[in-house]
């Protein structure tokens, strides 16, 4: 057994972390950066921790993942990465010739004091920065929160740099995504556009990391967020921030900068938080729901109600990221399932809160966020009483395997499935299309190791 | 070529009569979207494989994730490897010093899993927060009583080769620690890291040849064949990029000859068997060494056939770690009547690309330290059918419309040997003659 190494005993940790659920800041910040079109994300550290972010990411999307790096050296860790990122954005913009450059920082260049603004100024100053071209960065210490806070900090970076609020508002309604995949994002679009509201969604992944197979190497494919657009969201009339964990502090900047209100609810994974986003996008953009979207609802009830007997009862182990296990959690809930182990490594005031007012009637779960709610400790509550069903990213199947527990992969990272940026997990379709493979991983077991005679053609 | 950043045409060359020699060894440049990576991931893939010892990652918790089984480094045996441990630094530890933090995770591991020894390594923060890595392992090393061994590798103090070389020390500091009765005629097995099983093949092949294999370091390694490892009459080395410091620095205390080798290709595959029965001056190891050589062409040529066959005048782009592998690559392709239209890596020596210069057609482009901006130009100047490299160089190939093969960490079929040699066929057959890549092009 691959993961031999788990005794069912909690071992009483106090510093060390194994398996983690969670990885760190400036990978997140790179994800937020791709969904701007035309930007080149920029790391400011080691040329290591770009390599890594680049193969996670590609692994995960299997799409070419571009970025630049300061690539520091033993002198840069000593005088600073002045010199590197000043040589770094002339290279970038003269080669690679990109709309905006994002920078990200990393633990190095944190711990030794590097001033991002004075460096992007110097460069500015030495003429590094063409007519028409932006540098803006973001403060991602890896030391400090998760690739979440990374996330939602390179989101505030783009709100910060360019949102502007003219006097003429526009009837639109920015929607912020959350760490999402572009199917998740294109399908809030989608259930946007069958609304009729006029919507402005950042970031967008959509035609980015989805980009179509057509013999032509892009660097910047066609889809993310314009620059042109951020400007505009400044004019937009209402902001909803999807994911509080992601979104929250660029909804807040938005307000703060340009009076745009905003309403964070969650991620609309699963029919509740759905019917939350529908409608409230529906009283903010003053648009009807149409029977359209409702017909879409009933047919996903019409598909739990065909499953019930397969969902009622049934113990699932969940990981991965607060904005997506809360909503994740309550759609479990609202199918009779339960949701016993939750860990994220992301520690998070807003998990904390949630968790509990959506397991109130399940006594026996066990969730946990922040250091050391890890994949190895998930694993030891799963030894100590199992489950029927895993829901998470790819960490998962060796926990799968080793206990033959049915597994649905979802979330960051998925290495080894391909799909999940095609097929999405939110909105009425995203649900449905999620339970079903929820009750194909069960039902596959069942088939697989039942007794013979109990195996039936109809179930 | 104007999409050859100034500073890096001469990190480019074309092979042929009166070619520059190129440079390589510099630094990446700032901006440039490098492939490179950095000494931390360097020391890490070389000890990875290493099964029976712990390996803890003291750094923020990225580090720990992005290493966290990335290569699928076989093992007969213990699987603690393929967990990851993580000190996940704080802000708090950044300010007042992670050392309590490390000794407690050390602690707390050992006496869970009594490992045969401990690898600690370092990433840039801890160099620059200034804890003190080599006292607490003194001090763990004493009360637990196994090799505590710090890797002191924070990423910024070069590239992925400056790691090899920190592995190299780290392994070195447990060789000559044990002394057991070891055969004359046996070899270590340095680098070559069990990739899809591929050590396993190497091992079957040199027990036919009554060869005894004493370390193997590090694929499937062990912590006490690698203390005995100074025993061995001989260190045959592959990837000499990641190995051959360690080669070195045994031969100068312990004396043991090294010698490089490829296990890629039939040609290559061959030489280092005959070597090692010509280094041991042995006849009945050099027949049988013969005798398996000749079981294996005369079953594998007829089945190469059908390939090179088919794939003769495909064209491949190859950009890999290791130069030492490209060359191999060259050899093989070649075998199945695939030309090797662009030949690179991220880490190769002047020696190396000169060999390269030599071994290639005329024409064919050698560059050192590559990005994909140049790649993507490259092949299709050169009109490229397929792509052979790592992770970050697929989904490029893919979306030109080109076949690709990896020859990296995330190969599924081993490549080595006879036997590697055949998959190596059918993998790139089945790429290049996908009919997938009929469709890229719309209606």
């Amino acid at each position: 057994m691959l993961l031999r190494h788990t005794t069912a005993k909690e071992i009483d940790r106090k510093a060390l972390t194994i398996n983690p659920a969670k990885t760190c800041q400036p990978i997140g910040a790179m994800y937020a950066a791709l969904g701007f079109h035309g930007c080149l994300p920029h790391s400011h550290g080691s040329q290591g921790c770009c390599a890594y972010h680049r193969s996670a990411l590609s692994r995960h999307f299997r799409e070419p993942i571009m970025a630049g790096t300061s690539s520091f050296s033993e002198g840069s860790s000593v005088f600073g990465g002045q010199a590197n990122l000043v040589q770094a954005i002339d290279t970038m913009f003269t080669v690679y010739n990109p709309e905006v450059i994002a920078v990200h920082t990393t633990c190095l260049s944190e711990t030794i004091g590097d001033d991002m603004l004075a460096i992007i100024s110097k460069a500015d100053e030495d003429g590094c920065i063409p007519k028409g071209k932006s540098v803006i960065y973001c403060n991602t210490p890896s030391y400090v929160g998760t690739h979440v806070t990374g996330y939602s900090n390179m989101v505030t970076s783009f709100v910060k740099n360019f949102a502007t609020a003219t006097p003429k508002k526009r009837n639109v309604i920015n929607l912020v995504a959350g760490w999402m995949e572009p199917s998740d994002m294109a399908e809030i679009k989608r259930l946007a556009k069958v609304m009729e509201a006029r919507t402005l969604m950042f970031p967008d992944m959509t035609g980015v990391l989805d980009a179509p197979l057509d013999g032509h190497y892009k660097m910047y494919p066609k889809g993310g967020t314009t620059l042109e657009e951020m400007k505009l969201s400044g004019d937009s009339k209402f902001t909803i921030g999807l994911g509080p964990m992601t979104t929250e502090a660029a909804c807040i900047q938005m307000d703060n900068k340009c009076k745009v209100k905003f309403e964070v609810i969650d991620i609309p994974i699963g029919f509740k938080a759905t019917d939350r986003f529908l409608m409230s996008l529906s009283r903010h953009a003053n648009v009807p729901i149409p029977e359209e979207l409702s017909d879409e609802r009933g047919q996903l009830i019409d598909l739990i109600s065909d499953s019930a007997r397969h969902l009622y009862g049934k113990r699932v182990a969940l990981w991965g990221d607060p904005d997506t296990l809360v909503p994740l959690t309550e759609f479990l809930v609202s199918m009779d399932m339960k949701p016993v182990y939750i860990v994220s490594g992301t520690a998070s005031k807003y998990f904390d809160e949630k968790m509990p007012v959506i397991l109130k009637d399940i006594p026996e779960a066990k969730f946990m966020c922040g250091e050391r709610a890890d994949m190895f400790r998930m694993h030891q509550w799963i030894k100590q009483e199992g489950v029927d069903l895993l829901i998470g990213n790819t960490y998962g199947k060796y926990i799968a395997r080793d206990e033959d527990t049915p597994f649905v992969r979802f979330g960051f990272p998925i290495a080894d499935r391909p799909g999940h940026n095609y097929f999405p997990k939110t909105g009425y379709k995203g649900a449905a299309n999620l339970l079903t493979q929820m009750v194909d991983a069960m039902l596959d077991k069942f088939d697989r190791v039942c007794d013979e005679e109990k195996v039936e053609f109809q179930m | 070529m104007a999409y050859i950043l100034d500073e890096r045409q001469k990190q480019v060359s074309v092979a042929g009569a009166n070619a520059p020699t190129i440079e390589c060894n510099k630094v990446s440049l700032a901006g440039s979207v490098s492939q490179r990576a950095c000494v931390f991931c360097g020391s890490r893939v070389v000890l990875y494989p290493i099964v029976d010892a712990l390996h803890l990652i003291h750094g923020p918790i990225g580090c720990a994730a992005y290493t966290w089984d990335i290569r699928g480094s076989l093992s007969s045996g213990p699987e603690l490897h393929r967990l990851s441990f993580s000190t996940d630094l704080q802000e708090r530890d950044v300010i007042f010093g992670g050392e309590n933090k490390l000794y407690d995770s050390l602690i707390e591991l050992i006496d869970a899993h009594n490992p045969k020894a401990a690898f600690i390594y370092t990433t840039c923060i801890v160099g620059v927060i200034g804890d003190d890595v080599e006292r607490i392992c003194r001090q763990v090393e004493k009360e637990k009583n196994i090799p505590v061994i710090p890797v002191q590798a924070p990423g910024f103090q070069g590239s992925k080769k400056d790691g090899y070389k920190v592995a190299c020390e780290a392994i070195f500091k447990l060789v000559g620690t044990a002394d057991k009765p070891t055969p004359k005629k046996s070899i270590n097995i340095l680098g070559d890291f069990n990739l899809a099983g591929e050590l396993w093949i190497l091992l079957e092949y040199y027990k036919k040849m009554g060869v005894h294999v004493n370390a193997t370091i590090t694929g499937d390694g062990r912590i006490d064949d690698i203390r005995n490892a100074q025993n061995a009459g001989l260190n045959v080395v592959q990837c000499s990029g990641s190995m051959i410091h360690l080669a070195k620095m045994m031969k100068e205390k312990y004396g043991t000859p090294f010698m490089r080798v490829s296990y890629f290709g039939i040609e290559d595959m061959s030489d280092a068997l005959y070597d090692v029965a010509r280094f041991f001056k042995d006849d009945d190891m050099m027949a049988k060494a013969r005798q398996l050589v000749k079981e294996e062409i005369s079953r594998l040529m007829p089945e190469l056939a059908w390939y090179k066959e088919r794939l003769t005048g495909k064209k491949a782009a190859i950009y890999v770690g290791g130069a030492f592998k490209a060359i191999s690559l060259v050899k093989a392709l070649r075998l199945i009547g695939v030309q090797s239209v662009i030949v690179g890596s991220q880490t190769g020596t002047p020696e190396d690309y000169e060999l390269i210069k030599k071994l290639c057609d005329e024409g064919t482009i050698i560059v050192d330290d590559s990005n994909p901006v140049e790649l993507s130009h490259f092949v299709k100047e050169k009109h490229a059918d397929i792509f052979i490299g790592g992770v970050k160089e697929r989904p490029i190939a893919h979306k030109i419309g080109l076949g690709f093969c990896d020859h990296n960490h995330e190969r599924k079929e081993p490549l080595a040997g006879y036997e590697g040699m055949m998959n190596f066929a059918k993998e790139i057959y089945a790429t290049a003659m996908s009919p997938v890549w009929k469709f890229t092009k719309n209606p």
